[in-house]
């Protein structure tokens, strides 16, 4: 730009795309409290009704996604390692095992799902089930989002150019391992909580 | 308005053709003033759709205040040409009374004050004012925008349903919101989006303050207008996501039937249908024709906190950027230094977070638990006390002061005056013992639009004829600035003080017809006046427009520094193109360093290197 050096290096050291990553992350924080204070709210004066219902819930599958999410940062960790060193073979091989884990937890969902319909359980059937198919879904929601960016980083990788953006990466890393912990709170406070009877 | 913006790019300033120009490829008009990604641009784009609003808001405002001073009687003009499910013989009926009130809150909150002070503001002068050539994500920021239009018109469109619009209020109360027609849900709709749209935009203004600073720009160097934005982002960035979970959550009441926000044994009969709930079939009540069954369980109250946990914050996200405007106005056309910078910081941040805990003070009469009654009563009549430290810091900034009654300043100056009427009211209904006897009358009405129009508006008008130079690179009529502000300031306040009495009197807000109530008819020639007023005031708004227009195609070349101010962006070129600046930016002091003793001229630009023989004063931290 004409030699005007007005865009400098980054103040806080942070670039920019990572630094707004963080500050929509507490938005998204704030938007699942939104839904967590209310399920509090609720559960409170609907407490016999919670713990009869959560009962229902299938605790094996949720376990089985929660290791696929968990496996899935640590993959998506190690493509980024990989892509800082210029690994693109094993960058390739983990962003896609991520994507991989995104479709196995998506799959695990909508078994669960349709397990729930078939028992003739839906949103509106009680006050807590909306509040699982809507958190869960949202949640849901949040990892298909965060897996069309992950699938355009690994169709360019195979293109001759390559992908070579680690920030870009480590952003959606970053966002991923929210997604991620979004779920280690859902489970338990779904699940897990209540007396199963 | 699209063209008028156009023109005014075409005709650069005298000064306007730098270096940073003629490096870019030439943009097609289309990436140059639609899908632009400039923030200069974007703030005019915020401007034209929000003006616009203002006026259709305005155009539902004076449709409400016709009824409410002759109702059943035909509005005049336009009365006989609206459509039949609107109007029957030329008046309102009642149920699209309900809908313009509700369009009304709505529009004015969500389409104008928040895109004028955030949007636009946020925009045109975090950029500049920090010294950097754009946002941080300027592509980001271009979506921001351009979710606003499509909210819009989703939000407009819901007027053509048979049903009508939503009617809930703008605070979409349930069971009556999630019970209403099709209507509620593109209300609901149109809100998410825009709220999405703030969220990038906070998201961005943040980013960007703590990234983009120009060389040697300390935080505490900055601006009270960035400042301002900067806590009003972190309002956004928090509040405005638990709104979205709410509306999410009454989108679902609606179509899935979930029970959130309805609780078990409800009826609820509405035109088109009867809602029943789970519970109330199971405890052995006889089916209804055309039953819609609802989940049941939860608590209509749950809406109210969520709504207000975001929308009291809403009330600082349109009244902060306000006070940033005005403290740098009032300081450049006093000629002083702001009084107390540091503590209208303080005070900014104060005011921000205390806002996140006095939402209760909305529901003193739902029903709440009496006790939260008063640790809500508590900490918003705590909350007076940052704002009393800035009407106190604005005071001292003006006092003793060279002052310059530039349309500007008195914009601002109003603003100061109406504020503290506001705050005062507000201080009142924060009371809850007094507040039972005035919620939901005209005195709450009064309080908003003493805040609201009188606070953020004015405000926003200050800020319209300090920046317009640097926006359009022409000057604004004085002339017209000063007589618009007049005829707005005298009669906003003949608008709305009386509605202060009226509220005592006992005029419930939201009423068709309030002389149905023998108590209330002697209020009607009252509420007569208040309306005549409004209709001037309404169309004192005009002068605005025309002097836009006009300046836009006759005004005076801006010259780069018009007011003979210190911040970073009278710096920039009178006219600046994509990349803002044409030289470097490093700044050297804070920016209300004015008369300062010993300087020849009464200002001390942000960016002037300091004389040799000066000894170099530490400022900011
Ligand atoms: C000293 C500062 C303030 C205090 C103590 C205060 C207090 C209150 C209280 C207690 C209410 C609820 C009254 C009721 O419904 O019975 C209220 C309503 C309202 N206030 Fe304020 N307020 C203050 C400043 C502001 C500001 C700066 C704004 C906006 C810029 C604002 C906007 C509103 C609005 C829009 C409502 C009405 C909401 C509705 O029910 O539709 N207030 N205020
Ligand atoms: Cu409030």
């Amino acid at each position: 730009m004409s030699g005007l050096s007005l865009s400098h290096e980054p103040v806080t050291g942070v670039p920019n795309g990572k630094l707004a990553m963080w500050i929509f992350l507490a938005s998204e924080i704030m938007f699942f409290t939104g839904f967590f204070g209310a399920f509090i709210v609720l559960r409170n004066s609907n407490l016999e009704l919670f713990s009869h219902s959560a009962g229902e819930l299938n605790k094996g599958l949720a376990l089985l996604n929660t290791f696929i999410l968990i496996g899935s940062s640590l993959t998506m960790a190690l493509s980024i390692l990989n892509l800082e060193k210029g690994n693109t073979a094993k960058f390739r091989l983990f962003l896609g095992l991520t994507i991989l884990c995104g479709f196995g937890f998506l799959i695990v969902k909508t078994i669960e799902y349709t397990t729930k319909f078939g028992h003739h359980i839906f949103p509106w059937t009680n006050v807590f089930f909306s509040f699982y198919f809507i958190m869960t879904g949202f949640h849901a929601l949040h990892v298909i989002a965060g897996m069309i960016p992950m699938f355009f980083m690994f169709i360019k990788s195979f293109t001759k150019k390559g992908y070579n953006y680690p920030t870009k990466v480590e952003t959606l890393g970053l966002y991923w391992h929210f997604v991620d912990l979004v779920w280690i709170f859902l489970f338990p406070v779904l699940y897990l909580i209540f007396p199963s009877h | 308005m699209q063209t008028a913006v156009a023109n005014a790019n075409e005709i650069h300033g005298h000064d306007t053709h730098h270096g940073a120009d003629h490096a870019h490829h030439e943009l097609s008009f289309i990436r140059k003033y639609i899908f632009s990604t400039d923030h200069k641009v974007i703030a005019k784009q915020f401007m034209a759709v929000s003006l616009f609003f203002l006026f259709v808001g305005g155009l539902f405002a004076l449709m409400i205040r016709w009824q409410i001073a002759y109702p059943g009687s035909a509005i005049p003009l336009i009365g006989n040409i609206l459509p039949n499910s609107w109007v029957s013989d030329g008046a309102v009926t009642a149920n699209f009374y309900t809908q313009l009130l509700t369009l009304h809150g709505t529009v004015m909150i969500f389409y104008v004050i928040i895109p004028l002070a955030v949007g636009m503001f946020g925009n045109f002068c975090i950029p500049l004012m920090i010294g950097t050539d754009d946002m941080a994500l300027p592509r980001l920021n271009m979506f921001s925008f351009w979710l606003v239009p499509p909210a819009g018109l989703i939000m407009l469109s819901g007027f053509f349903y048979d049903s009508g619009t939503a009617a809930a209020g703008w605070t979409g109360y349930p069971p009556l919101g999630p019970t209403s027609g099709p209507g509620q849900t593109t209300w609901l709709v149109s809100l998410f989006m825009i709220g999405f749209s703030s969220i990038m935009g906070g998201t961005n203004y943040m980013a960007t303050v703590l990234n983009k600073r120009a060389k040697g720009l300390q935080l505490l160097q900055m601006p009270l207008t960035v400042w301002a934005l900067f806590i009003t982002a972190i309002l956004i960035t928090l509040g405005t996501p638990v709104l979205a979970a709410a509306i999410a959550m009454q989108i679902c009441d609606q179509y899935l039937h979930t029970g959130f926000f309805m609780p078990d044994n409800l009826l609820v009969t509405a035109p088109d249908n009867t809602y029943v709930t789970n519970a109330f079939i199971a405890q052995g009540n006889q089916l209804l024709e055309h039953k819609q069954l609802l989940g049941g369980g939860g608590q209509p109250i749950l809406w109210q906190h969520m709504f207000w946990f975001y929308s009291h914050p809403a009330v600082y996200i349109m009244i902060l950027p306000g006070m940033g405007i005005v403290s740098d106005v009032l300081s450049t056309f006093a000629r002083k230094p702001i009084y107390g910078y540091k503590a209208m910081i303080f005070a900014i941040m104060a005011i921000a977070f205390l806002g996140f805990i006095v939402w209760g003070h909305h529901m003193f009469q739902s029903g709440m638990n009496p006790l939260l009654g008063t640790t809500f009563m508590l900490s918003t009549i705590l909350i007076a006390v940052p704002s009393a430290i800035k009407v106190f810091n604005w005071l001292g900034t003006i006092w003793k002061g060279n002052i310059r009654f530039t349309a500007a300043n008195m914009n601002a100056l109003a603003f100061i005056a109406t504020f503290i009427i506001g705050g005062l009211s507000g201080v009142f209904m924060a009371s809850a013992p007094v507040d039972i006897y005035i919620h939901d009358t005209y005195f709450i009405v009064a309080h908003i639009h003493y805040v609201l129009f009188g606070g953020a508006l004015f405000a926003i008008f200050a800020g319209i004829y300090y920046w317009f130079p640097k926006m359009y690179g022409k000057m604004l009529n004085e002339n017209l600035g000063r007589k618009h502000f007049y005829w707005s300031f005298v009669f906003f306040n003949l608008t709305f003080y009386p509605m202060h009495i009226l509220g005592v009197g006992g005029h419930m807000r939201r009423i068709y017809n309030p002389y149905i109530y023998e108590f209330l008819q002697p209020l009607q020639p009252m509420n007569q006046f208040v309306t005549f007023a409004a209709i001037i005031l309404g169309f004192s708004q005009l002068i605005l427009v025309v002097n836009i227009l006009w300046s836009l195609k006759y005004g005076k070349a801006a010259p780069r520094n018009p007011w003979q101010s210190n911040s970073i962006e009278w710096s920039a070129p009178a006219h600046p193109g994509h990349g803002n600046f044409d030289t470097d930016i490093v700044v050297y002091r804070g920016p209300y360093e004015y008369s300062v003793p010993g300087r020849e001229s009464d200002f001390y630009p942000q960016t002037e290197p300091p004389s040799e023989n000066e000894v170099p004063v530490h400022s900011g931290h």
